[in-house]
């Protein structure tokens, strides 16, 4: 059953990634990469990550995406040009990538008899151990979230703001 | 291998496909707004090996990471939007050929 959901969902989440890649209007970027945030949901819960599920939900493919769609439909952005692309890009751009996905990949390999599995009847961690946590150990860093994200909105309307009167 | 038990390698595996899948969009995408996207999706795939390390030694702290990640990027996407609104209301464009000011 686990297996069945793991890979319906992971099939999603890289359909989805490639289809971001593909596509050439920016607003069918956005709705697949929309997928893709659902299906981590999915995934996350799997993981027994309930709180951070609904998280993904709320925050990425709710606030984060609907602000990326407004974006795109506010500016009217056609289709993008297809061009060659920058050389150093492709010299270094492309082999460095692939070498990186080679040395993750035999790392996790190299690792896999060490690391254990995923279950559907693993304990899931619950929002109340989370906020345990989170409001104890790491009271300091949430509250800086709050300030970091004060600033952020400051800074955006600081920056859209229409300069029309000096 | 049982039915029912995916290894964490699987989940690991997937995290980098999709991380190198942003690093192929930022290089290869040309509008300002995609290579925006390919950033989020390359810090959903580090967000998800977070998830995975974190159920895989029973510790929270991970979820934890995910969590200000998470907050870290909303705050990012609103910046960033608003900066590509500034750009687009002074260029008129979106492509990055034509907005190359601090290139070398």
């Amino acid at each position: 059953m686990h297996l069945i959901l793991f890979l319906i969902f992971a099939g999603f989440c890289l359909a989805g990634a490639v289809n971001l890649l593909l596509q050439t209007h920016p607003i069918n970027s956005a709705l697949s990469l929309i997928v893709v945030m659902s299906s981590l949901a999915v995934l996350y819960l799997l993981l027994g990550a309930e709180f951070l599920a609904i998280a993904q939900i709320i925050v990425y493919a709710g606030a984060v995406m609907v602000l990326f769609t407004f974006v795109v439909m506010l500016l009217n952005v056609g289709e993008e040009e297809r061009t060659h692309g920058s050389k150093i890009a492709k010299t270094i751009g492309f082999p460095a990538i692939f070498v990186f996905f080679a040395v993750i990949t035999t790392v996790i390999l190299e690792a896999q008899r060490r690391l254990g599995g995923v279950k559907l009847s693993d304990g899931i961690t619950t929002t109340q151990e989370l906020s345990k946590v989170l409001f104890t150990d790491m009271l300091l860093p949430f509250e800086l979230t709050s300030v970091l994200v004060l600033i952020a909105i400051l800074g955006a309307v600081a920056l859209a703001r229409k300069e029309g009167h000096s | 291998m049982h039915f029912d038990s995916v290894p964490s390698s699987w989940y690991l595996i997937l995290s980098a496909l999709l991380f190198v899948l942003g690093v192929v969009g930022f290089l290869i995408k040309r509008s300002l707004i995609t290579v925006f996207m390919s950033i989020e999706l390359m810090l959903n795939a580090v967000n998800l090996s977070f998830v995975t390390f974190a159920h895989e030694w029973h510790a929270v702290q991970g979820q934890i990471f995910v969590f200000f990640v998470m907050m870290v990027a909303a705050a990012e996407a609103a910046v960033g939007l608003a900066i590509i609104i500034a750009i687009f209301r002074s260029r008129q464009t979106l492509n990055v050929d034509q907005i190359d000011l601090m290139k070398l």
